[in-house]
């Protein structure tokens, strides 16, 4: 889908990145806890969450998401809209929950993300 | 559509539910801040979350959840399946993520 | 020709406003150089996990970055509390973070496992109530 169908989709108020709407996406990932979206998130996929600080557009900058997705009709503060300009992330509202965001989403073709980042590793305690 | 068929349908792995399996599933909460949980969820919803320590619990026996589903294939620790086996509150865990087992539960509850 | 780098930063302990900075001006940098995709966002992972461990049980600390020809080298030191056991912390999920912490959208248990998985080679080291020393290797 693109973020304009999902905009669309779920009656969302594009708060950052209107110019980006064309943005193909494929995957999406739903935590308000960012360490799993630092482990399990595929790039290119939509990160849906209920938190608005500015780590919401670190992690996904870190992580290469196309676009952060808040939910439950949450407007986040200027800080992070601000970053999210800075940073060229495309930021969205939604009213609905992160249920049902999540789930008329995946009823409409988006995926979960299952890969977990690897690396060969070897640890040494010292 | 009560936690049991919900658990065998997704198949998801039971690590305590005692008597509490027939319990009416009436919607879906996915989230991991407890005050949003707290403020948001309701009755007879089922809780999809990342958290793993023992104050989901409370959480959930307060806004009378019918069950909790870890996700990403995260175990309780010991304490938490001590209180919701003791509170009667049925655990579960998926494989999937939040997105994915939000996704699938969304499904079944429309049908 | 290859470039590399060799810089430090600063991370004040307790402050979450910040918590990231530090690892988005790093994945920069390295794209700067050329890192390739895998590389860069694995580095950035890696660090943002350091920076918030600081950031939420340190006093204070310091990420070292340098980049070699062939590799990535992430030396994370902190000042504080220190890792009692160390095993234990890098479980998957296991976290001592408080509601403070969670509400804030951390604490989740996965940062030393999320480092770990990160990189080529990882070594940690703690001395209680002394501090934290991780040193970090990503292949280029």
């Amino acid at each position: 889908m693109t973020l304009r169908e999902i905009a669309d989709l779920l009656d969302a108020r594009i708060l950052v990145g209107g110019d980006h709407l064309d943005i193909e996406v494929k995957t999406a990932f739903s935590a308000d806890l960012m360490s799993d979206v630092l482990a399990f998130a595929k790039p290119g996929s939509i990160m849906i969450t209920g938190l608005t600080n500015p780590q919401i557009v670190r992690i996904a900058s870190i992580v290469d998401n196309s676009a952060i997705l808040v939910v439950r009709g949450k407007i986040p503060p200027e800080e992070t809209l601000t970053l999210a300009e800075e940073l060229d992330i495309p930021v969205l509202s939604t009213r609905y929950i992160m249920f049902e965001t999540s789930g008329r989403l995946y009823a409409n073709g988006i995926v979960g993300c299952v890969r977990k980042i690897q690396g060969p590793e070897s640890v040494i305690p010292l | 559509m009560d936690v049991a068929f919900l658990a065998e349908e997704l198949g998801l792995t039971v690590r305590c539910g005692g008597d509490r399996m027939h319990r009416e599933v009436s919607g879906g909460y996915v989230g991991d801040l407890l005050s949003n949980v707290m403020a948001g969820s309701k009755s007879g919803d089922v809780w999809v979350t990342c958290q793993a320590h023992q104050n989901i619990v409370a959480v959930s026996v307060l806004k009378e959840h019918a069950a909790i589903i870890l996700t990403q294939g995260r175990q309780p620790d010991k304490d938490t399946i001590e209180r919701a086996s003791q509170e009667g509150i049925p655990l579960l865990i998926t494989k999937l993520s939040a997105f994915e087992i939000a996704g699938r539960i969304y499904s079944l509850l429309d049908h | 020709m290859t470039q590399r780098c060799e810089c430090f930063f600063p991370v004040e302990g307790g402050r979450f406003e910040d918590a990231g900075k530090v690892s988005v001006e790093v994945k920069k940098m390295l794209k700067k150089i050329g890192i390739p995709d895998d590389a860069r966002r694995r580095a950035a992972i890696a660090t943002y996990e350091s920076e918030v461990n600081i950031i939420s049980y340190a006093i204070r600390g310091e990420v070292h970055l340098q980049v070699t020809r062939d590799h990535i080298l992430i030396d994370i030191q902190d000042a504080g509390p220190g890792i009692s056991n160390i095993e234990q912390a890098m479980e998957q999920g296991y976290s001592t973070a408080n509601d403070r912490i969670r509400e804030m959208g951390f604490g989740a248990g996965m940062g030393l496992f999320n480092i770990k998985n990160c990189s080529d080679t990882f070594e940690i080291s703690s001395e209680e109530d002394k501090g934290t020393h991780l040193k970090i290797l990503i292949n280029r």
